[in-house]
């Protein structure tokens, strides 16, 4: 493979990476006079291309690339297309909302850049080094991020919890990874699953203790309990935009990373590993469900609700079956990711427009919020229907596979705990809704959303329902998706 | 060959633990940073001692490990600047005073 052809595989990246450089410089050079404006639009135009970009090269036939570290395989593709809608989103979003908030908006839209390029480095990687590379490159720059209102309280703190939750989950993680180098003297994938295998009993524990290990890395991002501690506190405190970010486009990164390294690593131990992410599921459910019952402010209980959603999405690998016919568990996660992608981002977007209006996102500032702002109040509407699981919502079908991916499988018990969580979020989902609809508000001022803004809470409102009605497309991309990591071979 | 692996992985497995035992332990940021090195040169043990008993013929271990101490690099320019940061608002880097958020 010539150099050209290299640049042609890596061309999502590389483009990212330099979007990420000409946004600084453009910054430097305006002096940030115009608020970070010419940095938004050059970021979203560059995401745009690398967009464009990541969906051509999945025509072609799926490669590893750079010492068959780096795969370009339609399962990378998936979350590479995800995180940059995400990003897109985010970006749009914080033009209006971070205004007036920093000094430095265009160093917070190249890190918003450079965030996305760890993500598709993440997805991609198929050899341990990579991503353990990846996975803290995306970790570093959420943690700048996540503090970027350095004179804001609440921000600080978030951050620097963050970092400390994460920077020793990336060292349990890596100890992991040490492990399994040790007992296979490789760190690329495929060779390690060819010599794991479950031969003797040392050999067996090893790779348990290994599987253990690398979960408190993965965990950490997809904020599995009991590595969620940081989340609620980081989601609170974190600006909104960032916030949204993290709780979807980073945790999706965390479940594919879960998802190649378990699936392409250790095959042999599919059924230990399926057994340690059911009983995380059953505790991340409950845990985020009866935590976010109790709390006083929409953002943290989105907060809350977002740890409980990663409870229902690890069911897809607490329930993989490789052999399965419709429902293989891992497309359940692809499409609950996706269509939880656009549902949480939307919600905590409303909340972001309350914020900025009320300078809070306490149950109050709902009150009475369909008499002043009905679309703002409808759209969050269908988005806490879509999070609950309601159709014909992107959350329902999601939910839908899968659910129905833990009852092929036989684990009963497992999806009957899942739907009496179901039930248990419905009533805080649907709380939110009373308070918008049936209670008086005592604040009487018409509320105001920015263009951006109401661009991405349209279209995230369009997605959310495209994904539940017009089902077919999302359903056959997802399944296409993850033939080949099933399938383990190029 | 005189000092066989297991004694690399006890030392590695060892200063780990003290360094976990630090994050969990300490209440000002900085020592808990320096658990947290201290953990992750733990496993850079493990990863050269891996590499020269396991397959010394690929430098894998060795690359790794030169990884590793560049993450942890970047890792802790961003971790002191936040705690920078801090203790510019609030006169402390004690975690345990770092409260606002909870709930």
């Amino acid at each position: 493979m010539n150099a050209f052809e290299i640049i042609r595989w890596l061309s999502p990246e590389l483009i990212l990476l330099i979007t990420g450089f000409v946004v600084l410089s453009v910054d430097l050079a305006m002096r940030r006079r115009d608020e970070g404006r010419t940095a938004a639009v050059i970021a979203l135009i560059g995401l745009a291309v690398a967009l464009v970009m990541s969906v051509l090269l999945v025509l072609n036939n799926p490669a590893t690339i750079v010492a068959s570290t780096f795969a370009v395989d339609p399962y990378a593709t998936f979350f590479k297309v995800l995180a940059i809608i995400g990003a897109s989103l985010v970006i749009l979003s914080s033009m209006h909302f971070m205004r007036g908030k920093s000094l430095y908006l265009g160093e917070y839209y190249a890190l918003l850049v450079f965030v996305t390029l760890a993500v598709s480095v993440a997805v991609s990687a198929t050899n341990l080094m990579l991503v353990y590379v990846g996975i803290e490159f995306l970790s570093i720059t959420s943690y700048i991020l996540t503090g970027f209102l350095r004179n804001n309280r609440r921000s600080e703190e978030a951050a620097i919890k963050y970092f400390l939750y994460g920077a020793s989950a990336g060292a349990v993680m890596l100890y992991g990874i040490s492990l399994v180098y040790g007992a296979t003297g490789t760190t690329d994938l495929v060779a390690v699953s060819e010599l794991m295998k479950t031969t003797g009993g040392a050999n067996h524990l090893l790779g348990i203790a290994a599987i253990v290990l690398l979960l408190g890395g993965f965990g950490f991002k997809a904020s599995l309990v009991p590595f969620h501690q940081w989340a609620p506190d980081t989601y609170d405190g974190a600006p909104t935009p960032v916030t949204a970010f993290l709780a979807t486009v980073s945790k999706a990164a965390g479940f594919a990373v879960a998802g190649r390294v378990f699936i392409m690593a250790f095959p042999h131990f599919t059924t230990d590993w399926m057994a340690i992410m059911g009983s995380l599921a059953i505790l991340t459910m409950t845990v985020g469900n009866l935590t976010a019952l109790k709390q006083t402010s929409v953002k943290r209980m989105l907060a809350y609700s977002s740890i409980a959603q990663a409870g229902y999405i690890v069911l897809g690998l607490a329930a993989y079956n490789p052999d399965g016919q419709t429902f293989t568990g891992l497309n359940g996660l692809l499409i609950y990711l996706f269509a939880y992608l656009f549902t949480n981002i939307g919600a905590f977007f409303v909340v972001l427009a309350v914020e900025k209006h009320a300078g809070s996102s306490d149950f109050s500032t709902f009150k009475g919020l369909a008499k002043r702002a009905p679309g703002l109040a409808l759209l969050m509407t269908l988005f806490l229907l879509s999070l609950t699981g309601i159709p014909p919502t992107g959350g329902f079908l999601g939910k839908f596979y899968v659910f129905a991916a833990v009852v092929d499988r036989g684990l009963l018990i497992l999806a009957a705990i899942a739907a009496v969580n179901a039930v248990i979020a419905a009533f805080y989902y649907l709380n939110v809704i009373r308070l918008m609809f049936f209670q008086e508000s005592e604040d009487e001022r018409p509320l105001t959303v920015s263009a951006g803004l109401n661009f991405s809470l349209v279209l995230s409102a369009i997605m959310v329902l495209a994904i539940g009605i017009l089902a077919q497309p999302f359903i056959t991309w997802a399944v296409d998706s993850v033939l080949m990591v099933s399938k383990r071979g190029f | 060959m005189a000092i066989p692996l297991t004694w690399y992985l006890i030392l590695a497995a060892a200063l780990f633990c003290i360094g976990f035992y630090g994050v969990l332990a300490r209440r000002n940021a900085v020592p808990i940073l320096m658990g947290v090195e201290l953990m992750l040169n733990a496993v850079n043990i493990n990863f050269l001692a891996f590499w020269r008993y396991v397959r010394p013929e690929e430098p894998v271990g060795q690359v790794f490990a030169i990884f590793v101490l560049a993450v942890a690099a970047a890792e802790a320019a961003v971790g002191l600047a936040l705690i920078i940061s801090i203790y510019r608002t609030r006169k402390t880097i004690n975690v345990d005073r770092i409260d606002l958020l909870k709930g």
